[in-house]
């Protein structure tokens, strides 16, 4: 993708979220790769997980060491190639990269809103997510798609706003989470909440970071984001000084992989967000209002949708997302769906798999074709 | 390559409905279907290969074993037709598969290899070996091929699990229909090709 640059866009009008509360303005910070088409109809949207942010290919600088989370699916020649589709992506809403979120100006208090940001949930962010597309003047998305809880934006947009996406690309994603999945977010926040620099998420007024909290949180993420193969497979039981010191230093290789992933966390990525983040997981459930029937909630799906597991994924088993393909069938809908066998755990949805990518590029090749349509 | 039997899988099948095809391949029947009688079709296939060929022309595709179950995947009388070509004697529990189907389909549509074709009974009744030849390629001991049967041994399987019988055709090597087929189908039958519905 080469060098790319994000850009904001800024939003007066109130947008009211499911928690009660109104934000009487936000910013919305994106990027955007390829060309949009004369029509307007070759846009696709790439909703973001957890962790992930409007960063999704390409690099800021040629200094860079990484390039954005998802440069293995797009660019030209790639899955989701730029060559043919305008490529969207954005940070979401309670995002700390840019958009409106809890390092913002509370405009009402002239102070950044910290913990008083408001809980933002899936729908809040597909709200927002629609006012932005209409800023860009584009009607209906050729496809929205995503992976994890960007997979759950998905079907957010396809059961609210049914006429403004052609096709949906659910990937590695749930109809709602677990017990499990929750007590795993649970203990995630605990660790940040009762780090003693936390501060009742006052911690900037405090001069301080919850860094053991956030980087707990995130070793603990690391391991359900992975799995048992992979683990062994990068790491088995290799020591590092190559003998054991029998003490509590870092004497596994796996103990240093989770060690630098968490602490690398900690210089790019807000606590408070991180809490925002995990609740929106928490509380997605689309079929809560439709009497815990997810069939009846799909019925005003108009897309296509394509839903893709991954065989060692245990945060998101295969079984969750057999859950959505099976309520989308139940629900008289168009839909394909591709168990892709990977010992990378969650993690898959971001590795160049190559029957994953001939499964995505040859998807999104018939949207042009329009005999998907 | 449109073969000589979708003719008759094609003419069994109403315009416009709703049609599953168990262990589709690579979609070239339901694409055939669509084409020809604008049937909205999904398929059910396990291999990679398989699956990312349907979807490359545009066919809905389930990736999944039949062997472990489709009554997980489908609300009975979804489909107008469930199909289930060249794949029934690859499957672990057949009775099952053809119970199940119709859950999901008034009608099935069942294609097989004819075990009782002559020559077949030639290769193993006179020659004493397992038959190979188009029709059953592969040898006894590499074969997906596990539950081989003939035309009689499959009418009387419906006729224990209350299935009817609505249709039958049989084709010969070319696939095509004869008089000497009509005659005697289980002797001259490469490839069985029936219609068939639950008993109410």
């Amino acid at each position: 993708m080469g060098i790319v640059q994000p850009q904001i866009a800024r939003f007066q009008e109130p947008l009211a979220l499911d928690c009660g509360r109104t934000l009487a303005s936000y910013d919305i910070v994106y990027e955007t790769y390829g060309q949009m088409n004369e029509a307007r109809d070759n846009a696709i949207l790439i909703c973001h997980a957890l962790s992930g942010d409007h960063h999704a290919a390409g690099y800021h600088a040629e200094t860079d060491r990484k390039p954005g989370w998802w440069d293995s699916a797009i660019g030209p020649g790639k899955p989701i190639d730029t060559n043919r589709f305008f490529v969207v992506s954005l940070n979401n809403l309670g995002g700390c990269k840019g958009s409106t979120g809890p390092l913002s100006i509370d405009p009402a208090t002239g102070k950044p809103y910290g913990p008083d940001f408001p809980i933002v949930t899936v729908q809040d962010w597909v709200h927002a997510q629609y006012r932005f597309m209409q800023r860009l003047g584009i009607d209906r998305w050729a496809a929205v798609i995503g992976g994890s809880l960007g997979g759950m934006q998905v079907l957010q947009w396809a059961i609210t706003y049914p006429d403004a996406l052609a096709h949906a690309i659910v990937i590695a994603a749930a109809p709602k989470l677990s017990a499990q999945n929750i007590a795993f977010n649970e203990v995630a926040r605990q660790a940040i909440i009762t780090d003693p620099d936390f501060h009742g998420g006052r911690y900037a007024e405090y001069g301080t970071i919850p860094r053991r909290g956030l980087m707990l949180a995130r070793m603990l993420g690391h391991i359900t984001y992975l799995s048992d193969d992979a683990m062994r497979a990068k790491f088995g039981r290799e020591l590092r000084g190559g003998q054991i010191q029998y003490g509590f230093d870092v004497e596994f290789q796996v103990e240093s992989y989770l060690r630098y992933q968490g602490s690398s966390f900690v210089d790019r990525f807000d606590a408070n967000t991180y809490l925002l983040m995990t609740k929106a997981l928490d509380y997605f459930d689309p079929a809560h209002g439709f009497g815990d029937d997810l069939s009846v909630a799909l019925a005003s799906v108009k897309a296509s949708c394509l839903v893709v597991s991954f065989t060692s994924d245990w945060r998101f088993s295969p079984g969750r997302s057999r859950e959505i393909v099976q309520a989308l069938l139940a629900a008289g809908k168009r839909v394909s769906y591709a168990e892709i066998e990977s010992n990378h755990g969650h993690d898959a949805f971001l590795v160049t798999i190559p029957y994953y990518h001939r499964v995505l590029a040859g998807y999104l090749a018939q949207i042009e074709g329009g005999s998907v349509a | 390559m449109i073969r000589p039997d979708w003719h008759i899988v094609e003419e069994w099948i109403a315009p416009g409905r709703r049609v599953l095809d168990l262990g589709c391949g690579d979609g070239a029947l339901l694409g055939h279907l669509i084409d020809t009688r604008q049937i909205v079709g999904v398929g059910l296939e396990l291999e990679d290969d398989h699956v990312a060929a349907c979807i490359e022309r545009g066919i809905s595709v389930i990736q999944e074993d039949l062997d472990t179950g489709i009554s997980d995947w489908f609300t009975p009388d979804s489909f107008d037709y469930v199909i289930v070509s060249q794949t029934i004697q690859a499957i672990r529990h057949p009775e099952r598969l053809l119970v199940d189907m119709l859950k999901i389909a008034r009608e099935g549509i069942v294609t097989f290899p004819n075990m009782g074709y002559w020559r077949n009974r030639v290769q193993l009744g006179l020659l004493g070996h397992m038959p190979i030849n188009r029709a059953l390629p592969n040898p006894w001991y590499n074969t997906p091929n596990i539950h081989l049967c003939t035309l009689t041994d499959f009418e009387a399987l419906c006729d224990e699990l209350g299935i009817d019988i609505l249709d039958r055709a049989v084709v010969d090597r070319a696939r095509r229909e004869s008089p000497l087929l009509r005659a005697l189908p289980n002797w001259f039958g490469e490839h069985a090709i029936y219609r068939i519905r639950r008993r109410d």
